[in-house]
């Protein structure tokens, strides 16, 4: 018996998949394509389809259909309109804030801070991932209502928190979005040869500067990376809204409150937030940075 | 005086000394270099001086003024880096212009000087490219441009020809010698490599273990050398331990001799009244192409290494085998003494 016949003897399946790259292929993707294009595209498909039906008034029954009422009325009716930008510059604000925050403590823990300090920051920016999404939203409520601890350890110096509001808003959804831009702009950072530094100062070039020309432009990619995960998330989130907002109210918010009172109007306002981030991921891929995600 | 004094320099990683206590004088102009095993503190100077690494004690003065502390940016020093350290995101142009960008140039200035210096080591066609886009070799230059376009008082050089192939690197070895004498620049170089260090160095300072073995011109370090560890470093070297040269060479300390100093000729001939001679048994004769090394077991229970140059076709002159028994011939003059 030849080697070769051994080895085909003794892995059966291996080397039927070997000789038959297409059966190869259709195994390795069957499962994650049904579940892409049964589960996801279908159903945003059929959410498109709804947003052209109707509510009949007075049996308040869906009526199948086509027509482009619920549209008109996302992009004419004041209150949609303004809580279309309320939500965006809210999802914005929370991405700059993630950005402002990540980029100076990402520098500190790749380069400053001692393996030992670095390891405990790590810990503490990914730990709020292990608690519930609804449990870090009440523990913000919590924080921030009337009698909470931010307005206890305020009061002597006469500060009061804002209350439940907008600021509230976006400070809770930082809270939940931090570290899915902290990790990889920290990762990024790390990954900057030490050289780079060295050559920047001994070039003349202060640790401002060097931030500034080197390390930014660097990361980028990674800046887009976690601003994908942070104005997507906050685009679609209502529950931190509704605990902490007070009366604001976000395109979720909306979309929650008609969702079985009238769905063809629910299903066309979740159209806005899917066509920001739609708009968002083609202004990033015109950076080139999606490529290197 | 001095363009660099460096005065008792020291500088531990926990426990390892690194640097122990190091002085050297650098002169304004000179190429030296600093030669010495991975892990001799060698790199660790040259980062003192470039203001990479503080030192724990010791000072260093750049043309009279104390340096030791300032920050790499405010010293008048640039620096190659093994890996090159160009900014990946950057052209090769904005790369070479980035340290005149830091000292606020002009625009349009800096654009001139940074052409010139792309022009200086023959890159002209690459200015657009990122620096992935260039070869190992093309790499290193700009690398060099980059530090020279800064026109500073001393260029430090980390081991910068380590990563290219051998005849790249020969072809570099002599570039940089003619850059550095036609700029007048003083180059401090650091190599593990003793061919490449004496090759191009006005001076060598050869590290062992945190401290400095020998300071001297190539052929000072190679003839005389101060230490075992200096001669056997540099080339190879037959070391007689002061016992063995007492008893047989009637010398007083230890001694060395080069291998390509040895002759090899058949027992029982005549030599020179200058010379002296030791007979033993050639235990491995190889042939390497442009030498024969042999490797005798010595009446003296020492083993001895001779090179000897092939200018004959192999067979034609007097080549010996092993088993044979021959007498190893040299001049006393070849003899250098090693005081320590």
């Amino acid at each position: 018996m030849s080697t070769k016949s051994d080895f085909k003897d003794s892995r059966p399946i291996s080397s039927f998949f070997l000789r038959k790259p297409k059966v190869r292929l259709i195994s390795l993707l069957s499962l994650p394509m049904t579940w892409i294009v049964g589960v996801y595209i279908v159903s945003l498909f059929l959410l498109l389809i709804t947003a052209f039906w109707n509510v009949d008034p007075f049996t308040s029954r869906v009526s199948p259909g086509f027509n482009l009422e619920n549209f008109i009325m996302v992009f004419t009716v004041p209150a949609y309109i303004a809580t279309s930008i309320r939500t965006l510059f809210i999802a914005l604000s929370v991405t700059a804030i993630c950005v402002l925050l990540a980029v100076p403590l990402g520098i500190y823990m790749a380069k400053i801070a001692k393996p030992w300090l670095r390891n405990i920051l790590a810990v503490a920016i990914t730990l709020p991932l292990w608690a519930g999404y609804l449990v870090k939203i009440i523990a913000m409520r919590l924080v921030f209502t009337e009698e909470g601890f931010f307005n206890w350890l305020m009061a002597p110096l006469g500060i009061r928190g804002p209350g439940f509001s907008i600021p509230i808003v976006i400070l809770t959804l930082t809270y939940l979005w931090f570290p899915y831009m902290a990790l990889p702009v920290y990762t990024a950072i790390r990954q900057i040869p030490p050289n780079l530094f060295d050559a920047s100062s001994d070039m003349g070039a202060k640790g401002f500067t060097t931030v500034y020309r080197v390390v930014i432009p660097l990361i980028v990619p990674a800046i887009i990376a976690g601003s994908v995960f942070t104005f997507s998330l906050s685009l679609g989130d209502y529950l931190a809204a509704r605990f902490t907002g007070g009366a604001t109210q976000m395109i979720g918010s909306i979309i929650a409150a008609n969702i079985n009172l009238n769905p063809p109007v629910a299903a066309a306002y979740s159209m806005i937030p899917i066509a920001f981030v739609v708009i968002y991921l083609m202004v990033a891929r015109r950076t080139g940075s999606l490529e290197r995600m | 005086m001095a363009l660099i004094e460096i005065r008792h320099l020291a500088k531990s990683f926990g426990n390892v000394k690194a640097v122990d206590d190091i002085s050297l004088d650098i002169e304004s102009g000179e190429f030296i270099t600093l030669l010495g095993p991975s892990g001799s503190g060698k790199t660790t100077v040259l980062r003192m001086i470039a203001g990479f690494e503080d030192c724990d004690a010791g000072s260093i003065k750049l043309n009279g003024e104390d340096i030791t502390h300032l920050p790499p940016f405010d010293r008048d020093v640039n620096t190659v880096f093994q890996d090159y350290a160009l900014f990946p995101h950057m052209s090769v142009q904005e790369n070479v212009e980035y340290g005149l960008r830091t000292r606020k140039v002009p625009k349009a200035e800096r654009a001139k000087q940074a052409l010139e210096a792309i022009a200086s080591v023959k890159l002209e066609e690459t200015v657009n490219r990122l620096p992935h886009q260039l070869s190992g070799g093309q790499r290193q230059r700009i690398a060099l441009a980059r530090a020279l376009v800064l026109r500073p008082r001393v260029l430090l050089l980390d081991e910068p020809l380590g990563a290219l192939d051998r005849q790249l690197r020969e072809e570099m070895q002599v570039e940089l010698k003619k850059i550095q004498r036609d700029a007048g620049i003083t180059f401090v170089f650091v190599t593990h490599d003793q061919e490449e260090a004496m090759r191009m160095s006005d001076r060598i300072v050869v590290f062992n273990s945190g401290r400095i073995e020998q300071v001297g011109t190539p052929e000072q370090v190679y003839e005389e050398p101060r230490t075992n560890f200096v001669a056997g470093f540099l080339g190879t070297a037959n070391i007689f331990s002061v016992d063995v040269a007492r008893k047989f060479l009637g010398a007083t300390t230890t001694v060395s001799i080069r291998p390509e100093r040895i002759r090899l000729q058949a027992p029982g001939t005549k030599i020179d009244k200058s010379e002296t001679s030791i007979t033993g048994t050639v235990q491995e004769a190889a042939f390497v192409g442009a030498n024969t090394i042999y490797i005798l077991e010595t009446d003296f229970g020492v083993k001895l290494t001779v090179r000897k140059t092939n200018t004959e076709l192999l067979g034609q002159d007097n080549s010996f085998v092993a088993g044979d028994q021959v007498m190893a011939v040299w001049r006393n003059s070849h003899i250098a003494q090693i005081p320590v």
